[in-house]
């Protein structure tokens, strides 16, 4: 068992207990018996220094205005229910009495208020930047609806771009520049950060770290258009050298297999008015890039796992799986589809 | 009036009221009970100016937006009972989810506390009308015709889409076409002239139209609450119509204020949004709040404990609420100074409510609680109303919100306040003074059932979201995958939605049953302390048969409060019957100070509301011509208007002619 | 009886001047009109103080025109208030003869701004400094406009004997609306004339 997946056990446990706490509190019970882990949990699960104080304030929060509601519950309760001393029917009480009941109240609150804010405060400030320069700083842009990632260098023949998925090596700040091509979009991968929103015409940032190898989802978080919801992305934390590995490979343009030509032919014809193989003639702009497209987990921003299935499914259905979607149903023969399978199972 | 100039004791310029009594049956009540009659049949229904017709049509009206709003949830919840559904398309999610929240939050929350509020405010304040009747009627029509206006793309399939706050550049025209947006951002700029007016009309009746005698520190905390709320109204308003009078001409005339190209900034929507957006929530749940101050304590058999420690804090939320707006975009990436600014602010708001909070809990404590279902109704509300509002001191902690902004914990805390702190007390509210509105008692089996299912309902639909957005699910989002972890707690919100919506169909049926066999009401059926229970229920059309004079807070419980208030005067008073009367007072000790004499009843103001609607319908529609001629009927209705009257002594003509009328 | 409340004085019936509903719900508008008009200078502000373009693009505004204009609209607030004293005197021609010159000189703002906007090498559509502009001016133009058709109705009022020293409260109300449409102007001039030269 890897750290991840140890982790991830332990997250499971924790998911089950907050369901279980949802269980103490709630009179039903059927349908609550699940423990998997919810990939986006940030109130249990935090694997680096720009959210895991968030969590521990989470939890301080929680707790204390739990007990806090449970206290003034309580009260209430207690004020309806007292014994009262038997009094003159007839009469109604003083107006000015029970100030104190006002004066105690509120100078408790404002005082538990007063503490809140200052640690709040220093949460702000602690993550709000990275105690080390960023080792790696990379833009992420936001479509409707998948995310272009890239990674820039000094030397323009090293930089390159991707989809959906983003990698970094563990244990190193991480700058993210935030842009958006169309509307506002909300960056969000809530087991390092939170969110910032992707606003036209301005270039935001944030940073995130992880401290921990593994694959942390990231979603979309500001209502975009119709698949608003299906706007998903991934980082891949990995090794210093995996990373490296990765990045080189990343860089290079799709090396062309023999064989595929037919396949070759009909992506430029029909795909590479959108989509980008670097290396070859196709440059399009409006959808993600595809040399690499079979480095990736997952396609369409997180909705399907990459498996040759689910691509043809994909080119083929992409509005009945992602109705909205910025890529149409291609009508193809099944030959047609084959050769397109062919070439893009190139495309390491 | 000691200044009173020589010349001008003309009687009709200059009198001293009558005093006296018209009990029941007398020659002056009946005289007064013809001269504030409306005309039988259509005519009066569509001419009075009778703020208790006006408040029931609001209360009636904004009900039904519930409704309305509420089978939109009903519907979405449908959808997300289950992970991967396919009842909804994205596009018909995406209408719903804005639909309903336009609906609840513009055309139910706001309109139905109006309702209570022109309903009952000339009944606590001792007057026979609101400042403006004629205004009143206008912004109920113009509050009608603007919800029609927005609905009327629904059928369509071309609803707005784009959120209740409606982001731009989404909501523009480059990323939606269609004419969904241009119904929102015009429907509304219209119903902005509906609440200004109503807000200015609240505003000057609660400085004018007092008993004498009804200082401001005997005004109910309901008063407060909605003075309140309208003063911060007319200053917020203006924002909200401004930016969505900029998105349209965005949209159609080619500006640039939100066209990033050309050098606009989405994020000045935003500010402007929210500048107006955070006010708004308190002001559609101060009068709420304002309601159960008031008649939690007449449950409670004692007055409220700390009246003007209550009625101050009301005044700070306000003043503190137009401070926080940047906590709604935490995630703009503002820089970090005005991030700790901005959520410092937010928290100091949470000290007066518990001022409030403490206030309510020491009342029900001292009190002789009387368990009748509106104490049910307002005991629940106090319970979730600080539920909502830790939440949102949750969410008010920035670093947290980089987390919980846009997720379901924010639709949980929206719920547990606007629904706590609106829904229930209006409920309560309307169980407390149906008698006085119909003359009938509720019934108090299905009262009892319909709290406790709504209650339990409640917390078992919207409790869960707090976990959903803990576990990581967005809002607006029209399907979720099974592998998220989603899927049990949305399971249990909707069964809790429709357990929840049982409960309102139990208070509605309990409506239809109570006016049709209710108890008859006596004037005063919960021995409740203030003015509107001193006449019959329901109350005849002049309110007041003589102006009462008013000494004390709660003048019907003035003999067994132990302290050495004064007495008001209840059955003598001013008699004002030479036309529609009534006294106007100054705006701080209420000293009488002038006799008003009210309009009587107009098609103007149905006109002009019709008129001012079609001027929009015009401007969707790029009908210039037919847009141009509503403009010209619009201000010929005005005119019509605002041609001064001798029967209202605003001229000084024919004077001889004149008071032969009055007394004819 | 009500802490010795006097019941036995005489009071005004109806419009009296500032006691009437009219002036108070005059005043609440102002405020509403007046934070419209506040927002529509911070969008201003808002948007210049981010612009990357020169602004404004055209270069700094000519003062003149507009200066005199500026002097012309308040003068015919002058006018209001003093058809507002005469009728307090029952000096009712000269009230007349105020209200009207009021009327005039409103025209001749509404004139001159109007060429002022035909002069523009921009119009709503251009750029952003032209939305802004136009949209600004066209609101407060928008303003005076209704505030001229006020002063058509008062003039019209006070020539059909409408008012005299006893009551005249459409006078002090409308007039009051038409000294917040000026005073409004102050700040829409400084903003948009006078602020740029300051950067
Ligand atoms: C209806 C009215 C209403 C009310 C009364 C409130 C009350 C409060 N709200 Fe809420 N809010 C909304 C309606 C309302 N809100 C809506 C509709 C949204 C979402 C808009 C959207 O995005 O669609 C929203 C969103 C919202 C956000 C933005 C979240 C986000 O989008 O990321 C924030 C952030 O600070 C916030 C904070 C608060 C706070 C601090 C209060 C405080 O006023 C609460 C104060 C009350 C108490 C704290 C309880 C009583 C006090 C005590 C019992 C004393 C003891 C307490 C302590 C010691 C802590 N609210
Ligand atoms: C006063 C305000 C108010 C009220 C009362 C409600 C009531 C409800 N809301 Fe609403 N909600 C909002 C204000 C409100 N909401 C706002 C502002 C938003 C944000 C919108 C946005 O994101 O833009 C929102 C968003 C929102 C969402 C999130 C959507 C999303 O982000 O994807 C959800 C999801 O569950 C939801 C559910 C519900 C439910 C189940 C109810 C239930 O309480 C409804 C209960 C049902 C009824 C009250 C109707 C009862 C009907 C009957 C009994 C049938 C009888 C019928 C006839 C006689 C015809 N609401
Ligand atoms: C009109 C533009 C357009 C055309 C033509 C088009 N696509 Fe796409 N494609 C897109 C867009 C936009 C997306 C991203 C959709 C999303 O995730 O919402 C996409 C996504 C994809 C993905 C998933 C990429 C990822 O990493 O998530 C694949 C694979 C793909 N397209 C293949 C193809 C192939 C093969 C063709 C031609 C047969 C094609 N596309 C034609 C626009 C287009
Ligand atoms: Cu992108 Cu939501
Ligand atoms: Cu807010």
């Amino acid at each position: 068992m890897n750290a991840f997946e140890f982790r991830s056990r332990i997250g499971a446990t924790a998911n089950y207990a907050l369901s279980l706490c949802a269980l103490a509190i709630l009179p039903t019970s059927a349908a609550l018996a699940e423990n998997q882990v919810a990939p986006l949990n940030y109130f249990l699960h935090s694997y680096g220094p720009a959210s895991t104080p968030t969590m521990f304030l989470g939890w301080v929060f929680a707790s204390l205005l739990v007990a806090i509601f449970v206290i003034i519950a309580l009260l209430l309760l207690m004020a309806i229910f007292r014994k009262r001393p038997a009094v003159a029917p007839g009469l109604l009480g003083r107006e000015d009495e029970g100030m104190r009941w006002v004066y105690i109240g509120t100078g408790l609150s404002a005082c538990i208020l007063f503490a809140l804010a200052i640690y709040t405060l220093i949460t702000l400030n602690a993550i709000a930047k990275p105690t080390r320069a960023p080792a790696l700083t990379l833009t992420v842009t936001g479509y409707d609806w998948w995310w272009k990632v890239e990674y820039e260098d000094d030397d323009p023949t090293r930089s390159f771009v991707t989809a959906n998925e983003i990698h970094i090596p563990v244990g190193q700040p991480v700058l993210v520049k935030l842009k958006s091509a169309d509307v506002i979009h909300a960056f969000w991968v809530p087991m390092l950060a939170g969110k910032t929103q992707m606003i036209p015409g301005l270039t935001n940032q944030q940073w995130l770290q992880a401290d921990v190898e593994g694959v942390y989802s990231g979603q979309c978080t500001q209502y975009c258009g119709v698949q608003h919801a299906h706007m998903g992305l991934e980082v891949v934390a990995q090794s210093e050298d995996e990373f490296r590995t990765w990045q080189d490979a990343q860089r290079r343009a799709a090396d062309m297999t023999a064989g595929v030509d037919a396949g070759k032919a009909l992506f430029m014809d029909r795909c590479a008015g959108c989509h980008a193989i670097r290396g070859t003639e196709a440059v399009g702009a409006h959808a993600p890039d595809l040399t690499h497209l079979n480095s990736r987990r997952l396609i369409a921003a997180g909705l399907l796992t990459k498996s040759p299935d689910h691509l043809v499914q994909w080119i083929t259905h992409a509005q009945d799986l992602k109705p909205g979607a910025r890529m149409p149903n291609m009508v193809l023969s099944a030959a047609e589809v084959d050769a397109l399978s062919a070439f893009l199972s190139t495309l390491n | 009036m000691t200044n009173v100039d020589q010349s001008m004791l003309d009687l009709n310029f200059c009198r001293v009221p009558e005093m006296g009594s018209a009990p029941v049956g007398s020659a002056a009540e009946t005289r007064l009970a013809r001269l504030w009659e409306s005309a039988p049949g259509w005519r009066g229904w569509l001419s009075t100016v009778d703020h208790k017709t006006i408040g029931l049509r609001y209360l009636v009206t904004a009900f039904i937006f519930l409704l309305m709003g509420g089978v939109e949830a009903l519907i979405m919840r449908l959808q997300l009972a289950r992970p991967d559904q396919t009842l909804l398309t994205p596009e018909q999610y995406s209408q719903l989810f804005t639909m309903h929240g336009v609906t609840m939050i513009f055309l139910y929350s706001l309109p139905i506390l109006s309702g209570f509020s022109n309903y009952l405010w000339p009944l606590m304040l001792g007057s026979r009308d609101m400042a403006f009747p004629r205004l009143n009627a206008l912004s109920y029509w113009i509050f009608l015709f603007s919800g029609i206006f927005l609905y009327a793309s629904f059928p369509l399939g071309e609803a707005p889409n784009a959120g209740w706050f409606n982001y731009v550049p989404f909501a523009g025209l480059e990323y939606n076409t269609g004419p969904n947006i241009d119904v929102y951002a015009l429907g509304m700029v219209l119903l902005g002239i509906s609440t200004t007016v109503g807000a200015v009309n609240f505003i000057v009746t609660l400085f004018r139209m007092r008993a004498p005698g009804m200082s401001i520190d005997r005004v109910p905390i309901l008063v407060w609450g909605t003075l309140t709320a309208s003063v911060a109204n007319i200053f917020a308003v203006p924002s909200v119509s401004l930016a969505f009078f900029m998105l349209w001409l965005d949209r159609q005339a080619g500006t640039h204020f939100f066209d990033v190209l050309n050098g606009g900034k989405p994020l000045l929507w935003q500010h402007l949004f929210w500048m107006f957006g955070h006010p708004w929530v308190y002001a559609v749940v101060l009068p709420a709040m304002g309601i159960v101050s008031d008649a939690l304590p007449t449950f409670c058999r004692r007055p409220l404990v700390g009246y003007s420690a209550v009625a101050l804090s009301t005044m700070a939320t306000m003043l503190l609420g137009f401070g926080v707006w940047i906590h709604h975009m935490f995630a703009t990436g503002l820089p970090t100074l005005a991030l700790s600014f901005f959520g410092a602010a937010s928290m100091v708001i949470s000290i007066p409510s518990a001022v409030a909070v403490f206030a309510w809990i020491a009342t029900i404590w001292l009190g002789r609680p009387v368990f009748t279902t509106p104490f049910l109704f307002f005991a629940g509300f106090v319970i979730l109303f600080v539920i909502g509002g830790l939440s949102g001191v949750m969410t008010a902690a920035v670093p947290l919100d980089f987390q919980l902004n846009e997720t379901y914990f924010i639709v949980a805390h929206l719920h547990y306040v606007l629904i706590g702190i609106n829904v229930f007390p209006v409920v309560g509210g309307i169980y407390y003074w149906f008698p006085k509105f119909f003359g009938r008692m509720m019934n108090e089996t299905l009262g009892k059932w319909s709290f406790w299912v709504m209650f339990i309902g409640f917390n078992l639909g919207f409790f869960p979201m707090h976990l959903a957005g803990l576990l990581g699910m967005p809002r607006r989002i029209y399907t979720y995958a099974p592998h998220m972890g989603w899927t049990a707690v949305n399971m249990v919100t909707s069964v809790g939605s429709f357990v929840f919506a049982a409960g309102i169909l139990i208070f509605l049926v309990n409506i239809l049953v109570s006016l049709k066999r209710g108890v008859p009401a006596t004037s005063n059926p919960w021995d409740a302390p203030t003015l509107e229970w001193a006449m019959p229920s329901p109350p005849p059309v002049y309110n007041f048969a003589v102006i009462p004079f008013v000494a004390s807070r709660h003048p019907l419980w003035e003999d067994r409060l132990d302290e050495g208030v004064g007495r008001s005067s209840l059955e003598q008073g001013y008699l004002l019957m030479e036309g529609r009367e009534t006294i106007g007072t100054t705006p701080l000790d209420a000293k009488p100070d002038i006799i008003l004499k009210m309009p009587d009843d107009s098609y103007t103001p149905f006109f002009l509301g019709l008129f001012s609607a079609l001027v929009f319908v015009g401007l969707l529609l790029h009908w210039r011509d037919f847009t141009v001629l509503m403009v010209l009927a619009c201000s010929l209705s005005l005119t019509v208007w605002m041609w001064p009257r001798q029967a209202l002594v605003q001229r000084v003509q024919d004077i001889e002619h004149d008071k032969e009328a009055a007394h004819g | 009886m009500a802490e010795a409340m006097q019941t036995a004085q005489a009071l005004p019936v109806g419009s009296e001047g500032k006691r009437s509903g009219g002036w108070w719900g005059v005043l609440a508008l102002i405020v509403t009109e007046g934070s419209l008009f506040g927002y529509l200078l911070f969008t201003y502000f808002y948007l210049a103080s981010q612009s990357e373009q020169h602004w404004p693009p055209d270069g700094l505004p000519e003062l003149l025109i507009p200066g005199v204009n500026t002097v012309i609209l308040l003068a015919s607030s002058v006018f209001v208030w003093v058809s507002e004293r005469c009728i307090q005197r029952s000096m009712l021609l000269c009230s007349l003869v105020s209200m009207a010159l009021a009327h005039i000189l409103g025209v001749c703002f509404v004139a001159i701004q109007f060429n002022e906007w035909s002069k523009t090498t921009y119009d709503m559509t251009s750029n952003l400094y032209g939305s802004l502009y136009f949209t600004i001016t066209g609101f407060h133009m928008l303003h005076v406009i209704v505030g001229l058709v006020i002063l058509m109705a008062l003039l019209l009022w006070i020539a059909l004997g409408y008012f005299d020293h006893r009551r005249y409260a459409a006078v002090t109300i409308g007039g009051l609306y038409w000294h917040f449409v000026d005073v409004v102007w102050l700040f829409v001039f400084t903003t948009l004339y006078l602020t740029p030269y300051l950067y």
